[in-house]
């Protein structure tokens, strides 16, 4: 496999459904912030530094000191069409500011299954990811670990011993780590007590952000929960705190869940009903409703009023109804109305398919 | 079930709050529920953090006591001037952090609550940092010895510490 099979397919690692309390969270990531030590940050790059800082990093993974980097594909953007750089950032793999520009100096590094990338001038010079499904950040942090350790061989990474990896923005300095997991709260969110919980997890130093990361909606109830403070704590302490948090958070949902199943249990059954009635049988579905009902529908498989339909094939949807994965699809362009046409299509068709 | 406050809308919020174990419902519409839970969360607000960064290097800082020099002076690696850096919210590059390191403690301090680092260190480039930190561990180790009366271990694990420290030189 390599990245143009990344890039053709609908599947990605994260979508896999094995994992921990896949109910609820649906992916953990773990994120690594690194610099070339006395190269100017992305935002300052010129032509000469630029490449220097992508040859660099090229060498670093041609040489592949281990089996990681030498698992793992890298392209450059200038390489990569508009749309096929969309549809990374659709998986979760590039950033939409990174995916964003055609820059030489731009390019991404994958392996097969996409559970590991880094980003090649985003806003850091390197910007290394583990992407796994369900709750697994002690698992993440430790794959990004060892691949880090294998680009460090080979590159000069700007640290300093009281401020650490030394990053682009001041808020990454310190570990340049940050963890975070993708949960669907779908009861929290009916039950009205997500403001609530949404204002403690400030106060505990944690940040709430929508799907798509920083400025992103939080749409169809997915939120994602990342740390804060990167500087003066361990990388362990990081990773564990959110995970205690997380695993309160979910211990709520679940409880929410059971009482809306025996306090509303008709308006719950009736609203899970007419989502999957609206899916499988709408012919023009924008983006966010399709969201939202993947949401209720989501819930109805998790809870066992929805027979039938895998988790998996929802955490699919949930990216192939992207706009870049749905002209990925047909192989043109094609304008808002159009694609949702193909949009309602594609979800008939894999909705309609798991039923039967 | 009608709202509990306006007593006229159907209730739609359902509100369990726990305070000290006593467990409070209230039943209310969503007008009244947007009025009394005080809603802080408005995903459309683009309030982000590097937004708010220019602040945290911002006006504040001179009250601290900072010369008022350091916002015309240069990193001599980049050419990034502090007043740049307090405008886009960046740095230039590794060498501005220490360039700026005294203009930075406040800031981080202010961002992370600490502006010490402890967490992973490269072994490249980090070298003196991980000799630094193993004598620390030795020298923990040649006390336990010394406690214990392990007259012979304390001597060998003192030459060890001797040996590493003529490293940073």
């Amino acid at each position: 496999m390599s990245i143009t099979d990344v890039l053709n397919s609908s599947y990605i690692k994260w979508m896999d459904t094995q994992a921990g309390d896949r109910d609820i969270v649906v992916s953990s990531r773990v994120r690594l912030a690194r610099n070339l030590n006395k190269i100017p940050f992305p935002h300052l790059l010129d032509q000469v530094n630029g490449e220097s800082c992508v040859q660099q990093i090229r060498d670093a993974w041609q040489k592949a000191p281990g089996p990681i980097l030498a698992a793992m594909d890298m392209i450059s953007f200038d390489q990569l069409p508009a749309l096929d750089r969309q549809i990374l950032a659709e998986k979760h793999l590039s950033s939409p500011l990174h995916a964003d520009s055609n820059s030489i100096f731009r390019a991404i590094l994958v392996n097969d299954e996409g559970s590991l990338s880094a980003m090649v001038n985003e806003e850091d010079h390197l910007r290394i990811q583990s992407l796994l499904p369900g709750l697994q950040l002690g698992e993440c942090y430790s794959r990004v670990q060892d691949l880090d350790d294998e680009f460090e061989q080979n590159l000069d990474y700007a640290f300093d011993e009281n401020r650490g990896y030394l990053t682009s923005c001041p808020t990454n300095v310190g570990t340049g780590m940050r963890a975070s997991v993708m949960m669907h709260l779908p009861a929290i969110q009916m039950t009205g007590q997500l403001n609530h919980i949404l204002q403690n997890i400030g106060q505990l130093g944690l940040v709430v952000r929508g799907l798509y990361g920083e400025g992103s909606e939080a749409v169809g109830n997915f939120f994602q929960i990342s740390n804060q403070i990167t500087l003066g704590q361990t990388e362990e302490d990081i990773y564990n705190y959110l995970q205690t948090i997380t695993e309160q958070i979910v211990e709520q949902e679940r409880l929410l869940r059971e009482r809306l199943q025996t306090d509303m249990k008709y308006q719950l059954e009736d609203k899970i009903g007419r989502a999957y009635g609206i899916l499988s049988n709408a012919r023009v579905i924008s983006s966010d409703e399709a969201l939202t009902l993947f949401s209720d529908v989501r819930l109805g498989v998790d809870i066992g009023i929805l027979k039938g339909i895998s988790i998996f094939s929802l955490n699919e949807l949930m990216v192939a109804v992207r706009p870049a994965h749905l002209q990925k699809r047909t192989g043109q362009d094609m304008d808002a109305i159009e694609r949702d046409i193909k949009r309602a299509e594609v979800i008939k068709e894999k909705l309609g398919a798991v039923r039967e | 079930m009608y709202c509990e406050e306006c007593k006229k809308n159907p209730a739609t919020v359902h509100l369990t709050q726990v305070f000290n174990g006593q467990k409070m419902e209230s039943h209310l519409c969503e007008e009244c529920a947007s009025q009394k839970s005080g809603f802080m969360f408005d995903p459309a607000n683009k309030f982000s953090i590097p937004n708010l960064l220019g602040s945290m290097f911002g006006s504040n800082y001179s009250v601290q006591g900072m010369p008022a020099m350091a916002l015309h002076s240069t990193c001599p690696n980049c050419g990034m001037r502090f007043m740049d850096i307090k405008q886009v919210g960046k740095l230039g590059c590794s060498e501005c952090y220490k360039a700026y390191n005294q203009e930075l403690e406040a800031p981080l301090r202010r961002i992370h609550g600490n502006s010490q680092h402890l967490g992973k260190i490269p072994v490249r480039g980090g070298e003196k940092v991980l000799v630094r930190k193993q004598i620390e561990v030795f020298k923990n180790q040649l006390q336990e010895a010394v406690r214990a009366e392990e007259y012979e271990k304390a001597a060998e694990i003192r030459d060890m510490v001797k040996e590493m420290e003529s490293k940073l030189l």
